[in-house]
């Protein structure tokens, strides 16, 4: 057994030897394939949270992701035609600025998560699940219906937006922001899951009548975690469709939903860089598997009825063991 | 006369056609150990949950310092000062012995608002659980995972994260349960010097333990207290020994 620390500081390497060697061998394909994996990373990363540590299996996390795409959208089309947003009850402008996307997205993914943590949070199990799936269901008609901002065409951006000191449409570049968010929140959860409420949120996945009985509010404990979790992924949803400048319906598809949920399962459902590896993977398959064959879905989905059976802590689960007890 | 801490007014609760506690009434005093004793099924845990709040009577209130908590949350319970044991175990199995008694100590805090700092190495929560799991006697098993721990180290768990929220009332439901002759002793004595810190509900089985605790016995037979009084009093009840006593011994 590998200690997941080391594992983690190997994954680490990875992210940025790849890229470096890349960028010297003029690979840019290959830098834009990292970056992808970051971005997927990093939407699990904020399911992880809801999913791992508060048990709360979110079938619908697409609703975040792609809510996070259409605030990138909807801004920069109006920066590119020139157009408000909206003018009544107030002016609200377009932009290409990152950090003011960065932001709207986690603001509004958070609200939205409220509402949908708040109205799915009556249920657990089953219902649960269904009850995130049908709201990100209804995201996607909506998208699809709204033909001011493509319907089902989607969306496309001219140029990507900019950040402050850099040029963004550099592979690299852009490479190494979305890198540094992915890192920084991966550095914020390993601290939320240690601190007072990630211990409660943990405690209420496992026995949640024993967190009741110290009078801590569970319900409340998991909608936070779920607000958080949602802005997270509504961030990476921002990234993505900076990307590939483009958005479209289908980052509100429950196919979507469930490949985020897929790359924890992968990685280590739980484990701070399970999110992280599983998303490694899963572009890995997705570019080499899918140049060979259009049914690559069927080894990713081999690999994962593997791992279902036979490692419960996903690929870093079976590296490095059952997750050490912080003493 | 004193005020109880607890008390309950004629709560009643049937799960179809079963009546798992009928017209019960009973008070805890400042200061005492009330043991609640009964055959299995008595209805002893069914009238635990509606104490606490995990089930509602059908009929009847529940005061908590002369105030009517019987429309309140099992939370609102705790705050209020209400801390129970659980009869089967309600652990964060995956976590460590000293995590669970964190938990416990968080609880006590009432915030768990604090999302950057780590929660095991302050001082606000840590000396709180440590000293539980010493006066438990599991200190020197803090580290490790719960889900190995013995059934009887898990009882003791749950007294130390009872002991860790300072509550106004204990409420446990057979903590002695698997902890063997020597646990069982040791728990007796911990017992003993808690109720000086709040008053306890007692529901056991181990009548040394009852016998040697409780400053009043409550005897539930099919969902009915047929007797409260004093250890001498239940001791030398015949409608007692005939029900319960009698058939044990
Ligand atoms: N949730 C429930 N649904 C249906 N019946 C229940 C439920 N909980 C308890 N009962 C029934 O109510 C009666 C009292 O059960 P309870 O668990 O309160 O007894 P107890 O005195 O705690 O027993 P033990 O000594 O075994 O712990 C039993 O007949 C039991 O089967
Ligand atoms: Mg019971």
């Amino acid at each position: 057994m590998i200690s997941e620390r080391y594992f983690n500081i190997a994954i680490l390497a990875l992210l940025i030897i790849v890229p470096t060697w890349a960028y010297f061998a003029d690979e840019p394909f290959t830098i834009t394939l990292m970056t992808r994996a970051a971005i997927f990373a990093l939407a699990a990363v904020g399911l992880n949270l809801a999913l791992g540590t508060g048990g709360l299996v979110s079938f619908g996390h697409a609703a975040f992701f792609g809510m996070g795409g259409y605030v990138m959208g909807i801004l920069a089309h109006h920066a590119q035609t020139f157009t408000p947003v909206a003018e009544v009850p107030f002016l609200i402008e377009g932009t290409k600025s990152m950090p003011v996307i960065w932001l709207v997205s986690i603001l509004l993914s958070a609200v939205l998560a409220w509402v949908i943590g708040f109205l799915s949070l009556r249920t657990s199990g089953v219902y649960f699940i269904m009850i995130t799936l049908a709201f990100a269901q209804m995201m996607f008609f909506f998208s699809i219906s709204w033909s001011e901002y493509g319907g089902e065409d989607g969306l496309s951006i001219y140029v990507r937006n900019s950040f402050p000191g850099l040029n963004t449409l550099d592979p690299i570049q852009f490479y190494i922001l979305c890198l540094a968010i992915l890192l920084i929140v991966l550095g914020a959860m390993a601290r939320v899951v240690k601190s007072p409420f990630g211990l409660a949120l943990n405690a209420a996945r496992q026995s949640p009548q024993r967190v009741d009985a110290v009078g801590l509010n569970v319900k409340r404990l998991r909608l936070v975690a779920f607000i958080i979790s949602g802005a997270i992924t509504g961030l990476a949803g921002a990234l993505f469709a900076d990307l590939n400048r483009f958005v479209s319906p289908t980052m509100f598809s429950w196919q979507l939903s469930g490949e985020i949920m897929v790359f924890i399962i992968i990685g280590g459902v739980g484990r701070l860089f399970g999110p992280v590896v599983g998303a490694l993977i899963f572009v890995a398959l997705e570019h080499f598997l899918g140049g060979l064959s259009d049914f690559w879905h069927i080894y990713l989905g081999l690999l994962l009825l593997m791992i279902v059976l036979f490692g419960k802590g996903g690929i870093i689960g079976m590296i490095c063991g059952r997750e050490k007890s912080h003493g | 006369m004193v005020e109880p801490v607890l008390l309950t007014e004629g709560i009643s609760k049937s799960f179809g056609s079963v009546i798992a506690c009928e017209n019960v009434s009973l008070d805890l005093r400042p200061g005492e150990i009330h043991a609640v004793i009964g055959p299995n099924g008595a209805g002893k845990s069914t009238l635990i949950s509606q104490i606490c709040g995990t089930l509602k009577p059908d009929n009847g209130r529940i005061f908590l310092h002369g105030t009517d908590v019987s429309s309140q949350s099992v939370r609102e319970r705790s705050l209020a000062g209400l801390a129970r044991t659980f009869q089967i175990s309600a652990l964060a199995m995956e976590d460590t012995v000293l995590q669970n008694a964190v938990l416990g100590a968080l609880g006590a805090t009432g915030n768990p608002w604090k999302f950057l700092s780590e929660a095991l190495p302050d001082p606000n929560y840590r000396e709180n659980a440590e000293l539980a799991l010493k006066r438990v006697g599991l200190l020197d098993f803090k580290n490790h995972r719960t889900a190995e721990l013995s059934h009887g180290q898990r009882r003791q768990l749950e007294v130390a994260i009872a002991l860790t929220l300072n509550p106004s009332a204990f409420i446990m439901d057979e903590p002695m349960a698997g902890l063997g002759a020597e646990g069982s002793k040791r728990l007796t004595g911990i017992l003993d010097e808690v109720r000086t810190e709040a008053p306890i509900l007692l529901v056991e089985h181990d009548m040394d333990a009852v016998f040697a605790l409780a400053d009043r016995i409550s005897v539930l037979v099919y969902g009915k207290i047929i007797a409260t009084g004093t250890v001498d009093e239940i001791r030398n009840n015949p409608a007692v020994q005939e029900a319960y006593l009698g058939e044990s011994k």
